[in-house]
């Protein structure tokens, strides 16, 4: 395949073993990532996934919208479906077409640090106005 | 005894620095350099967004009436709007699977639509914006629209941002795919993750702000 | 049988007719090289100014920060001036316009400016990017034997949104109405109906942001990613994992603060009301708004950063003072594994106790005691820290140079910034202490003598590296202990008088409250004329700096005996001195075989071993050095 002959000048790979085009399409330089499997079959299989996701989150956003105006639901619930909802379309946009199913360790790591620090954005200022609306 | 040359000479000519894992990822760490650093972009982003989601909690929590959304904002544009979204996001990660399986052209069709789903974005948020200006809904209004309009503003520039690399790709940009096509594949991999990112943030923020 | 002798080229044992072939290709190549590199110089623009190599970009951070940092400085004498002798007329004072002073003296409302713009100036234009975006960009890539940055052209971005970033805050000085005069910390109401020298700090704010994130996603993409081989992370200097954490720090806690400038551009230009109360009302008039925002949200959301950012003040600061120090006492630092848990531990707390210092605004006792808990929490990781430092002195050969002289210096001067902290972590301490000069003198100590003086050191220390000359040490004496008598003298009365409840940003010093006056007209006299002297002990720097500076620059170098004076042990010492710009760091992509500091290894042959040695033989004359010889073979 064309792309693999034309590669850029090999970088100081600092001494780990250089990986040859050919030795990438199996080893993935000794990694297992599915995002480097070139065979067809594999990404056609990966694109029906895509359209169904893409079906899904058609569904959930009529459904999100009907949810709100079929049902009059006092305001606590009708904000905790539609954050479920969201949550549900947002795990399906992540997880499969931002790859976070079969993303590597580091960048876990990362999203969990970040979100941690979201929690605390989010929770600590609302509870400070609740702590004194209340008093 | 192999020892590496440091200034590899790329064809322009220019003194380009080769920098290790830029295409094939770095064993330990199972990445290549752009992937981790869009996907620490993204976390900065999250805080960005949440530190206007957390704005807006407060500010709801604390006011004695706040205006429901779908009675107050235009429900219909907005949802057009959330499939507009859905469906770039699709054509993208389309994209980014035809340059995998080495066909250009396909790619670039699905780079364009991209593109012109994010155009069509923007009309349509144009439109809804005007519809407000014309029952005198101004940011100065109150704050909910306020809010409405700072977050799904600083929203439509990232969109745009998103867009103008898109139109970078398409033109200028894809010269690249002759000369180092792995390494082009991986830059749509990545702005095609940060596109994402921006229908996440959609996929919050329409109801959040529309429907409650 | 006879052996055949070997003889060795860089890591590897070769016979000598095959070394003589090698040395013969090499030098080929050379030659090679230097004819292809004459085909291909970089025009002045792309080599100098829109560099994207690490070293020139750290250089052009460190030069504009350095200015910044002498600008705000000379605000600070200015208001010094005032404070010391209230309503006197300084001819100095025209220098900043006849409207904001005149006949010399200064007005309150320009005060306020000049206070504003000093937080604002030292902070964001000066030493952030001189910690961070200088030390942080020159040395870790080398720290770590990587050939550059991850993203070479967003490191050029960054450095090239943060000088305009400055200019436009800084271009608010001519405008009527003057730059931003609500505090560096900008609180509205006031910020939100302030002149439009507010507006021009918040645009400029956007800047320094972008370009900090952009930096901090680079820093961390180079550390975890383009770390040489065996350079595992316990192998990092220290200095590297300050930067790793502050960069973390930075990419997650600006963002609340720009989306809270977005807010107040939004309330300022579009005449929202996010921090607008209902019902304000500005001198005597009823402000027109729309109402329900609260100001304490912005407290909220500019905390959340500036919380942090103090931990990225003084974080780099700390790793500089570890490199040196464990440098001149010739042996490894104590509790390094013990260090690296604190400052991780550290970046993660620092998260989580901005509202100390929203202590009197009215929060609920749960809240405030949450936020007290984790501030006490987040001493520990300091004080380990700190202790290290202390106990990694003992039983060291200690030389007693100019680095080491400002490093030591930091460590009591940490200790008091981070001591009088305490107090002001407590809720109930805090009632008394806050927004008084003990505020003032807690956080000056941690920055002043101590970042500040970390700085120093870093530039004393590295400076042979990066020119190829030494800064005189006499004169680095004579800086080093004027500075530090009169940046005492300066600060330690502030605790004093924030004891006596003498409030900050008060333009006439606390004259003018009869609990304040006496200790007021007692001290800052004094201060004031301590600040003069800080701001003359800067001037045999200055020459010192200027004048080896130039000289490195019209080609006087290597008049050291050697390219790695200090014998350091860490890799940015094997690289070429001053390494040439626009060319890759190492002339061989280092190996690294130990930790940072083997310095006086049990029966090695020197005191030091560098990083990337495998022996323990001792290091070749040249200073551990990575040999200029090495066959360099093209891979296409």
């Amino acid at each position: 395949m064309s792309e693999q002959t034309m590669q850029q000048p090999v970088a100081p790979t600092d001494g780990m073993p250089i990986a040859t085009p050919a030795a990438d399409e199996h080893t993935h330089g000794g990694v297992h990532d599915p995002n480097l499997h070139h065979s067809p079959e594999e990404i056609k299989r990966e694109v029906r996934i895509y359209l169904l996701v893409f079906g899904s989150l058609a569904v959930l956003t009529g459904a999100t919208v009907a949810a709100r105006y079929l049902f009059d639901l006092p305001m606590g619930y009708a904000i905790t479906v539609a954050l479920i909802i969201a949550a549900i379309k947002a795990s399906l946009v992540a997880c499969f077409f931002m790859h976070l199913l079969s993303e590597k360790k580091l960048i876990y790591a990362v999203l969990a640090l970040t979100a941690v620090f979201f929690a605390f954005l989010i929770w600590l200022p609302v509870h400070d106005m609740i702590d004194k609306m209340g008093k | 005894m192999d020892a590496h040359a440091i200034d590899a000479v790329a064809d322009h000519g220019h003194h380009e620095i080769a920098i290790p894992f830029n295409v094939t990822p770095r064993p330990d760490t199972g990445v290549y350099n752009a992937k981790l650093g869009i996907w620490l972009f993204l976390a900065s982003e999250v805080m960005l967004f949440g530190a206007l989601f957390s704005s807006l909690i407060l500010l709801r929590t604390g006011a004695p009436s706040w205006p429901v959304g779908k009675d107050t904002l235009h429900v219909l544009p907005a949802t057009i709007n959330t499939f507009v979204l859905i469906l770039s996001s699709v054509t993208v990660v389309l994209a980014w699977a035809n340059l995998r399986l080495g066909d250009l052209r396909k790619g670039r069709i699905f780079i364009g639509i991209t593109l012109l789903c994010g155009l069509l974005f923007m009309l349509i948020k144009a439109y809804e914006y005007s519809l407000s200006f014309e029952h005198h809904h101004f940011p100065s209004t109150n704050n909910f629209f306020g809010i409405y309009f700072t977050m799904t503003g600083l929203h439509g520039l990232h969109v745009l941002g998103g867009m103008i690399v898109f139109a970078y790709f398409l033109t200028f940009g894809s010269k690249m795919w002759k000369t180092e096509p792995a390494r082009f594949t991986n830059r749509i991999e990545v702005v095609g993750l940060y596109w994402h990112f921006v229908d996440l943030v959609w996929i919050f923020l329409f109801p959040t702000l529309y429907l409650l | 049988m006879a052996l055949k002798r070997q003889v060795r080229v860089g890591n590897q044992w070769m016979y000598a007719r095959d070394a003589w072939r090698t040395l013969e290709e090499a030098r080929r190549v050379a030659h090679e090289e230097e004819r292809h590199e004459r085909q291909h110089e970089l025009p002045f623009l792309r080599k100098y100014v829109f560099s994207t190599d690490h070293k020139v970009i750290g250089l052009q951070y460190g030069f504009t920060a350095l200015c910044f940092l002498l600008l705000g400085f000379s605000l600070m004498i200015l208001m010094r001036l005032q404070l010391g002798w209230p309503g006197h007329a300084f001819s100095v004072m025209k220098l900043i316009g006849e409207m904001r002073a005149p006949g010399g003296v200064l007005l309150p409302e320009a005060y306020n400016q000049l206070g504003a713009m000093h937080g604002t100036i030292m902070i964001f234009l000066g030493i952030v990017p001189l910690a961070v975006g200088a030390f942080g960009n020159y040395l870790v890539p080398l720290q770590i034997g990587a050939p550059d940055m991850a993203f070479p052209k967003l490191n050029m971005a960054s450095y090239w949104c943060y000088v305009p970033g400055g200019l436009i805050m800084l271009s608010s000085f001519f405008y009527s109405g003057g730059t931003a005069n609500s505090g560096w910390t900008s609180y509205p109401p006031l910020s939100d109906i302030a002149t439009h020298g507010q507006t021009f700090w918040l645009c400029g704010m956007v800047f320094l942001i972008t370009s900090s994130l952009l930096g901090s996603v680079n820093f961390i993409v180079t550390i975890i990613q383009l770390r040489a081989k065996g350079m595992t992370f316990m192998r990092f200097p220290f200095f590297v994992h300050a930067q790793l954490v502050t960069s973390f720090l930075l990419l997650l806690a600006f963002p609340p603060l720009e989306a809270a400038a977005v807010l107040q551009l939004m309330d300022r230009l579009a005449h929202t009301s996010f921090f607008l109360p209902t019902g304000l009302v500005v001198s005597g008039q009823v402000l027109g708004n729309a109402g329900g925002g609260n100001p304490l949200l912005w407290q909220h959301l500019f905390w959340f950063l500036a919380h942090p950012e103090v931990y990225v003040l003084i974080l780099p600061a700390m790793g500089i003072v570890a490199e040196i120090i464990a440098n001149n006492t010739r042996k490894p630092l104590w509790g390094y594994r013990s260090m690296v848990g604190a400052v991780v531990f550290l970046g993660f707390m620092s998260f989580v106790v901005w509202a100390h210092h929203m202590f009197l605004t009215g929060m609920g006792t749960v809240i405030s005691a949450f936020f007290q808990t984790t501030t006490m929490i987040i001493s520990i990781p300091s004080v380990i820290v700190l202790s290290a430092l202390f106990i990694s002195l003992w039983g060291g050969s200690i030389r007693f140079n100019v680095p080491m002289l400002f490093a030591l210096a930091f460590l009591p001067m940490f200790g008091i910034g981070g001591l009088t902290g305490l107090p002001l972590g407590l809720a109930t301490a805090d009632l008394h202490l806050h927004d008084t000069y003990y505020v003032i003198g807690h956080f000056h100590y941690v920055v002043a003598p101590g970042t500040i003086f970390a700085m120093f050191a870093g530039v004393y220390y590295w400076f042979p590296k990066i020119t190829g000359r030494r800064l005189n040490e006499f004169w680095g004496k004579v800086h080093f202990w004027i500075s530090l008598v009169c940046i005492n003298g300066i600060f330690f009365p502030m605790f004093m008088q924030g004891l006596a409840g003498v409030s900050r940003r008060l333009y006439d010093g606390g004259i003018q409250y009869a609990h304040a006056k006496s200790i007021a007209e007692q001290t800052n006299p004094f201060m004031s004329i301590c600040a003069i002297g800080l701001l003359a002990a800067q001037i045999p720097f200055l020459i010192n700096f200027f004048y080896n500076a130039i000289a490195s620059l019209l080609g006087h170098r290597n008049e050291i005996e050697n390219e790695n004076p200090w014998h350091a042990t860490t890799l940015e010492w094997a690289a070429t001195t001053s390494p040439p710009l626009a060319h890759g760091n190492f002339h061989e992509v280092p190996i690294v075989y130990r930790g940072p500091y083997d310095y006086s290894v049990p029966g090695a042959a020197s005191d030091w071993i560098p990083q990337h040695h495998e022996t323990e033989a001792a290091p070749p004359t040249g200073g551990g050095m990575l040999p200029a010889v090495a066959v360099a073979q093209r891979e296409m």
